[in-house]
């Protein structure tokens, strides 16, 4: 069996993948705590490392979008249904056979049609939701001066940011359960690291 | 702390004015070297021809004082330190010391000789009290700068004249002590600005005793450690209470009938009103270099997370006091007093149970500066407990802020047939009073016929609750509440009685919780599932071969 390998993550993006995990890895875990779930660094601490990983990470996506617009890459979150059938019949079926994915991965389309659909509600729908309530949680002190009060209450927007933050936990489990179902349990963790990712040979159709 | 402001700036231009607008801080005011009591003055009384004396009485030093100001007396007859009398604005009605009804001993009423030993006076022994003479103003209660000078507990508010060998106070516990009479003459000679003491006389003995009204005045505030009292220390600001109560005409700034629950004004200036009796006075509304602090600014008093108990300088306040069951006698038919371990008296016979408490957590409200104080006329409700002073607030309310509170437990006498509280009669040298016969028959209908009230002769007793809000023993800022204390699920979050708001690290919504956790234990399962099906699989797959 031999393999064949593409470089399908550069540099940026890698960097981008895991300061972004470790950073929401952060934010769940200091989050959850200033939801009152349980008691870690005690709640003062909490909101402020919330809030600095927070600003961090938005820090990262200005870059982030930067890279996408200049690179192209942009390109790789366009939806597209078509083969989600097969996707589907692979993740509830296929896999369980012993047959590879019916996806094939390169450098130019990374995501498989179930991928680009689940990223671009990340983005459209998660994203939103949590960005926007968490940035006026953290100007609430403002909105008087912005004439919010009169629209917004903390509760709903305590509210809808927690539910945001469920979503994206339970995201979070899946996505990583999902990282081992390449040929080999760490091979898409592995690529994600290195920016290589080894192709089956047998695996082309 | 304030690198995510920086990054906001970096990050997004258009958010920087919100991030940066908030830093605009001032600096902890100091204090110290200039406190009020050090300024080096510019007469000194000791030489003044008027002063040589030798003074008499408590009025002789008057008159020699209003020699030289002659403006002071009328400046101090409109002060509520003489008329204890004050308009409350916010709900149209005279209240002061003279009207109101309150859970300690209930009324000055009847009682002037004992409570007027606080007035800024001499000489209220009862109602026909001359208030238009300013002779009878006493300047020595807040001037005296020797420490020595005493108003008599029972001499409607002049000092001893001549020693006492012996003096056994009638509402007891037994046991004589003996008294000096101040050196008038010394003390007018050393005549200065009101120092911690002169007010602390007074006031760190409201309700009869040290500590026992307010739990945030006692005597350890004379001089205090840092840890009690970061103002005042002498290691600290070492402030004076006028400081912050500044005087201007001999009127006191800040008051409990018309509080400034917030201030709008924040700090204040030379021009402005020269009334420092808020925090933002001197500190502003955005005192904290954490922008995230000054957003609690709105909705929280500063006492609320700077004041983390009251009676914290090693003296107990009283908690609760319930007269109903004064007049016990012991098996000698002596009137009954009873200590406690820490020799504070816990049963009189003249005064009912008490309960004290150190170091006690306040209790939270939302207050506006509207106080619904009681007045004996009013009309009361004896189905439930009676809240002799009812603080309004809310959070919808704009004016309003979380306050702290000592609340005052009482059981106190009142009319059963007319519905209203009652003036008792409790000291006097007469065959009335209560701390004399025992007998309240006798002594509320003595009070409420003095005080010209109705009565209806039947008389029982409410369950009473007095707010006190605490402002004074600000800690130092480490010692602050921390966050986790209010910002906590359950009964002992010390804002779990403030319900109408949305605390973060407190309040959930039910259903997001429940959708949420389901959709985490769903991920979680649904991976372990489909991870176990294909374990499951590739063994079946490898054994077949």
């Amino acid at each position: 069996m031999s393999a064949e390998r593409i470089y399908i993550y550069k540099r940026y993006e890698r960097f981008w993948h895991w300061s972004q995990a470790l950073l929401i890895i952060a934010m769940m875990v200091t989050g959850f705590e200033v939801h009152g779930s349980y008691h870690l660094l005690g709640f003062g601490q909490a909101v402020h490392w919330h809030s600095l990983a927070a600003w961090t990470l938005l820090v990262i996506w200005a870059f982030t979008i930067f890279w996408q617009f200049t690179t192209g890459e942009w390109r790789q979150y366009l939806p597209s249904l078509q083969n989600i059938p097969a996707m589907i019949r692979f993740y509830a079926y296929g896999i369980f056979k012993g047959e590879h994915s019916p996806y094939h991965k390169t450098a130019a389309q990374k995501h498989n049609p179930l991928q680009r659909l689940t990223y671009l509600a990340l983005l459209a729908v998660i994203s939103p939701l949590i960005w926007g309530s968490g940035l006026l949680y953290l100007f609430y002190a403002e909105w008087g001066n912005f004439g919010l009060d009169k629209y917004l209450s903390l509760e709903w927007v305590a509210v809808t940011h927690t539910l945001g933050a469920f979503l994206i936990t339970a995201f979070f489990f899946v996505h990583v359960y999902l990282t081992t179902t390449g040929h080999t349990v760490f091979a898409h963790i592995k690529a994600m690291i290195t920016g290589w990712e080894e192709i089956e040979e047998n695996s082309k159709h | 702390m304030n690198i995510h402001v920086a990054m906001a700036a970096v990050l997004c231009l258009a958010l920087a004015p919100l991030a940066t607008h908030a830093r605009d801080i001032p600096s902890v005011p100091q204090a110290g070297k200039a406190a009020h009591s050090e300024r080096e003055a510019t007469t000194d009384h000791g030489t003044l021809e008027a002063l040589k004396g030798p003074f008499k009485n408590g009025p002789e030093v008057t008159k020699a004082c209003l020699s030289c100001h002659n403006t002071a007396g009328h400046q101090v007859m409109k002060s509520i330190h003489w008329t204890w009398e004050a308009k409350n604005p916010t709900i149209d009605k005279t209240l002061g010391k003279k009207l109101v009804a309150n859970n300690f001993c209930g009324s000055i009423l009847s009682n002037e000789s004992r409570c007027t030993s606080c007035h800024a006076g001499y000489g209220w022994t009862d109602k026909n009290f001359d208030f238009s003479n300013q002779e009878n103003v006493d300047c020595l209660a807040c001037h005296d700068t020797t420490g020595t000078y005493r108003k008599f507990s029972t001499n409607a508010g002049h000092p001893l004249y001549e020693d006492i060998d012996s003096f056994e106070p009638m509402e007891g516990p037994p046991g004589a002590k003996s008294f000096k009479a101040p050196d008038l003459t010394n003390i007018a000679q050393h005549v200065g600005p009101s120092g911690r003491s002169n007010c602390g006389n007074c006031h760190f003995n409201g309700g009869g005793g040290d500590a026992v009204k307010h739990g945030d005045l006692d005597s350890s505030l004379k001089n205090p450690p840092k840890e009690l009292d970061v103002h005042m220390a002498k290691d600290g600001a070492n402030m004076v209470c006028s400081d912050c109560h500044t005087f201007n005409s001999h009127q006191p700034s800040g008051s409990r009938y018309a509080a400034t629950a917030k201030d709008p004004h924040g700090l204040d200036l030379p021009r402005n009103d020269h009334n420092q009796a808020t925090c933002e006075s001197c500190h502003s509304s955005s005192p904290h270099q954490q922008a995230r602090l000054n957003m609690h600014t709105g909705k929280l008093a500063c006492q609320t997370c700077h004041i983390p108990a009251f009676a914290r300088g090693g003296v107990a306040t009283k908690t609760l006091w319930d007269w109903s069951t004064a007049g016990k006698r012991d098996a000698n038919g002596k009137p009954l007093f009873i200590k406690d371990d820490h020799g504070h008296l816990k049963y009189s016979a003249a005064k009912g149970d008490f309960a004290y408490g150190e170091n006690v957590r306040p209790e939270y409200k939302w207050y506006n500066g509207v106080v619904h104080q009681l007045t004996f006329t009013d009309r009361i409700d004896d189905t439930k407990v009676l809240e002799l002073n009812r603080v309004e607030g809310s959070a919808q309310d704009p004016n309003a802020r979380i306050w702290p509170f000592k609340v005052m437990l009482g059981k106190q006498a009142y009319d059963t047939e007319n519905k209203t509280l009652v003036v008792n009669h409790v000291y006097g040298d007469d065959d009335t009073s209560l701390w004399k016969n025992y007998d309240f028959s006798k002594s509320i209908q003595a009070g409420m016929d003095y005080a010209g009230l109705p009565y209806s002769g039947k008389f029982g007793f409410i369950e009473t609750r007095m707010n006190w809000f605490i402002t004074h023993m600000v800690a130092p800022k480490e010692k602050a509440v921390p966050c986790a204390e209010c910002h906590m699920r359950g009964e002992q979050g010390r804002l779990a009685a403030i319900t109408d708001l949305y605390l973060p690290g407190r309040d959930r919504n039910r259903w997001v919780d429940l959708f949420g956790t389901l959709a985490i234990v769903g991920a979680i399962g649904g991976s372990t599932v489909h991870g176990l099906i294909r374990i499951l699989t590739r063994r079946r797959k490898e054994n077949a071969q």
